[in-house]
């Protein structure tokens, strides 16, 4: 059984539609990449999975329905939902921003050790508890999402184009540090990405999604060598 | 065409009920009108700052103040006649408004609501303080009589008031059609794209605001005149407030709906006292609530869907100008 | 000098009752991005609450203050859920209006219930007056002054250093990433909503002995709250705090060596300062803008 599973999965914002039958599934454990040019759904298929859009359809979250939870419930659960963004709190402590990822949780205990574990992740971080969270680079801040999810001591991760907007080497840290996660603690992950190479690199399973549809999915590694993607998504 | 002739039908009705109105209804009940027509001219200028240009004004009760204060002043100390006092209350109230604008209307909306209630409440401690204001005992008038023979006082100001109205709404309307309305509603609706154009935000906030001042100081200088008595408790807080609801309930932005406001703010309390005196505020309060919930547009909106206009209805009048 | 260090204790007094109804305000501005016109209304009707817990049903002052900030916590987290929620999609200056509706409501209610005339309110504490090398100080004054200061206190170590207070400032901030940590913002912000109440049921409280209880007495402590929010900056706790102290000892000083202020132009004046920050720093003086980088 998928950890995550989604079956005819619509969404829309309004009289928009965003989502046609989305189905896909992710395996416990496996790094899942979901690729796809602007507009086409990618960052509404994260959103219709933590509840932050108006959706149908089956999601399943290891076996049991959860697309009528609310945001919170589904958080709750174990699904960190690394936004668009980061969803930094600008104008709080780099410290309290990671503190909030385990706010809910009742196993202080694991909270503690998971912040220690978060930390040595980024230990550049580390040196910036102190400071507001809205002096960070783009980089740090996206280190700091990511952090702050860990915190939240997630069975599934969602990332949603965590390379938007960074300098290459950042890009490169932060896979770094992801495809640790996954290879070595056997973190589930769900990647949305632009960066469709570094997200192939990255990933077991790709995903692309076209005007609201799975247009193409397969083991990463055949996906790099399709010519299709090979055109539209890596630019050789 | 047709919507155009059914205006058109609508106001000459309603028109000539204005004028014949006085005949089929007694003396008292004139007056009671000519007060409906001193709101109406007040939160017509209330509508324009609120309605057409976005922000919230909780001190109109105060501009009122100011030109109820400036009839009596000129007629009690200096002799002047009460009618040319009239215009006069006008010109002082919206230049004391423009002032009062200028600061506040700089920032977001919030702040002009914050300093027009604050405004309200103290132009009651200042009128009680300050021996011209003749302090908390007020001053008198002398009531005006008819210059037509055979016509009641009441009836007589009841026309005063009515003639003084319909020339406020025309000049309100002819402002509002012009370059000027067009500036004032693109500085609710677009106040980006307004800056883009080279229209200055605060600039026609300040103006709009001291328009609705001075719409205020008329309708003080005939309430003044029609009361022939001002003192400070006849502009608390829950005036402005009481107009503001009015305002909203007539419909934001649309100037004919200003008439149900007027009529609202005149005759509810009325019935409602009947109850019990505290009774007004607190239905005015939940009449409020469910206006802003169920009919963001207000009595005129109401109609205007019930006629099945939908499309003619004009923008959120509320709009947030940030919001964009 | 003695004179002098008197004139300063009746002003802080006085910007404590301030103070605690100023930070009500920012607390709600915070979380839902509006001003509330209503919060002096809503501590007028708990301190009537109060007077009834006292004068109907005898019970001691300290108990009643203490079920009144029970009764205040649930009251504002009704008010948020069943008032403010239903219009959280609509724009700034519309929530705005519903709180001035809802001014209507418990200023017409609380006559409704309690009648209008004026009510007497016991103080908490002695009518003494202590002397220290040559200060004569109100008993009065110095508890109001003890008060509203632990309750400045305690709200801020409620946000600094618990996880409720977190949460709460997390979901004023970024209700949506907050949501996506699993955290109620819903529930959070009524909570806001309910912390706010019992500010301004203390302020309430604590201004109804000085200035006799009837359903309009709280519109003009709001008035000078809503001037130290400004001063301060309506988004800085500590800075409505400060706004508040100072606008209380600024009067006071003002209306003890100025003579043409009496006791009745201090508002005006108070106004006059509110308008004069607006012109020269919209900010406040504590307002800050937030470092961002994007």
């Amino acid at each position: 059984m998928p950890l995550l599973e989604l079956n005819g999965v619509e969404a829309s914002y309004g009289p928009l539609t965003a989502l046609h039958g989305v189905s896909l599934a992710v395996e416990e454990g496996q790094a899942v990449s979901i690729l796809g040019a602007n507009g086409a759904g990618k960052t509404t298929a994260l959103r219709a999975v933590s509840g932050t859009v108006r959706r149908g359809g089956e999601i399943l979250f290891d076996g049991k329905r959860i697309d009528h939870s609310s945001p919170e419930s589904i958080a709750r659960l174990g699904i960190a939902h690394v936004p668009e963004g980061r969803g930094i709190y600008a104008e709080l402590s780099v410290q309290e921003n990671v503190l909030l990822g385990g706010v809910v949780r009742r196993d202080r205990k694991a909270v503690k050790r998971d912040i220690e574990r978060a930390l040595d992740y980024f230990p550049r971080i580390r040196e910036r508890l102190k400071q507001q969270a809205g002096t960070l680079s783009g980089g740090e801040q996206q280190m700091l999402a990511l952090a702050r999810a860990l915190v939240s001591g997630p069975r599934l991760l969602l990332l949603d184009e965590p390379s938007l907007g960074l300098a290459p080497t950042a890009v490169t840290e932060f896979f770094r540090v992801v495809r640790t996660l996954n290879q070595e603690e056997g973190m589930t992950v769900l990647v949305v990405e632009q960066n469709a190479k570094i997200a192939l690199a990255s990933t077991h399973f790709t995903y692309v999604l076209e005007v609201g549809r799975v247009a193409l999915h397969g083991p990463s590694e055949e996906l790099r060598e399709h010519e299709g993607v090979r055109a539209s998504y890596l630019g050789y | 065409m047709t919507g155009r002739a059914v205006r058109g039908g609508t106001l000459l009705a309603a028109l000539a009920l204005a004028a014949f109105l006085p005949a089929g209804i007694s003396h008292f009940h004139s007056f009671q009108f000519a007060f409906v027509g001193i709101y109406f001219i007040a939160i017509v200028g209330l509508n324009v700052v609120t309605g057409y240009s976005g922000q919230i004004s909780l001190g109109h009760g105060a501009f009122m103040a100011i030109g109820a204060y400036t009839t009596a002043i000129l007629s009690h100390d200096h002799g002047v006649s009460v009618y040319w006092t009239i215009p006069i209350a006008g010109i002082v109230a919206g230049l004391i408004g423009f002032a009062f604008g200028f600061p506040a209307l700089r920032l977001s909306g919030v702040y002009l609501a914050l300093a027009t209630f604050g405004l309200a409440i103290a132009i009651v401690l200042i009128a009680k303080n300050y021996a011209f204001t003749g302090g908390g005992g007020g001053k008198s008038l002398t009531l005006p009589s008819s210059p037509i023979s055979g016509l009641s006082t009441n009836v007589w100001l009841y026309y005063l008031v009515w003639g003084t109205a319909l020339l406020m709404l025309l000049l309100a309307w002819l402002l509002l059609r012009g370059s000027l309305g067009r500036s004032f509603r693109m500085v609710r609706d677009a106040p980006i794209a307004a800056v883009s154009y080279g229209v200055s935000l605060a600039r026609y906030k300040t103006i709009a605001f001291g328009i609705a001042a001075a719409y205020a100081g008329v309708a003080g200088a005939l309430l003044a005149i029609s009361i022939a008595y001002v003192n400070p408790d006849t502009f608390p807080i829950s005036l402005s407030i009481l107009l503001l609801t009015g305002a909203v309930l007539g419909g934001l932005g649309s100037l004919t709906g200003m008439v149900f406001g007027a009529l609202f703010i005149e005759f509810v309390p009325l019935y409602a006292e009947k109850i019990n005196n505290q009774a007004p505020t607190v239905i005015y309060g939940f009449i409020l609530l469910a206006v802003l919930f169920a009919m963001p547009y207000g009595a005129a909106g109401l109609l205007h869907q019930l006629g099945g206009r939908v499309r003619q209805l004009r923008p959120k009048a509320t709009k947030d100008p940030r919001s964009e | 000098m003695a004179n002098f260090i008197q004139h300063v204790v009746a002003g802080l007094s006085n910007g404590g009752i301030y103070a605690t109804l100023a930070l009500a305000l920012v607390l709600i501005h915070r979380a839902t991005g509006t001003v509330n016109f209503a919060q002096g209304e809503m501590g007028m009707f708990l301190t009537y609450v109060a007077w009834s817990l006292i004068y109907s049903a005898g019970i001691t002052y300290w108990l009643a203050f203490t079920i009144t900030l029970v009764i205040a916590c649930l009251d504002g987290a009704a008010v948020h859920q069943v008032v403010i929620r239903p219009f959280e999609r609509r724009p700034e200056l519309t929530i705005v209006m519903v709180t001035i509706a809802l001014l209507l409501i418990l200023n017409g209610a609380a006559g409704w219930i309690w009648s209008p005339q004026e009510k007497f309110f016991e103080s908490p504490f002695p009518l003494d007056v202590i002397t220290v090398g040559g200060v004569v100080m109100n008993a009065q004054d110095l508890g109001v002054i003890g008060v509203s200061l632990a309750c400045v206190l305690v709200v801020f170590l409620f946000f600094r250093f618990t996880r409720a207070g977190l949460m709460m400032r997390a979901s004023a901030v970024g209700p949506a990433t907050s949501k996506l940590l699993g955290i109620r913002v819903a529930l959070m912000l009524s909570a806001g909503w309910g912390l706010a109440a019992m500010l301004s049921a203390v302020s309430g409280m604590m201004a109804a002995p000085v200035l006799v209880l009837t359903p309009n007495f709280m519109l003009i402590v709001l008035t000078y709250s809503f001037a130290a929010a400004v001063l301060g900056g309506i988004d800085s706790p500590w800075g409505a705090v400060a706004g508040a102290y100072l606008i209380g000892v600024g009067i006071s000083l003002l209306s003890a060596y100025v003579h043409s202020v009496g006791p009745e132009l201090q508002l005006p004046v108070a106004l006059a300062v509110l308008v004069l920050v607006l012109l020269v720093r919209p900010a406040g003086l504590f307002g800050r803008v937030v470092a961002r980088r994007v």
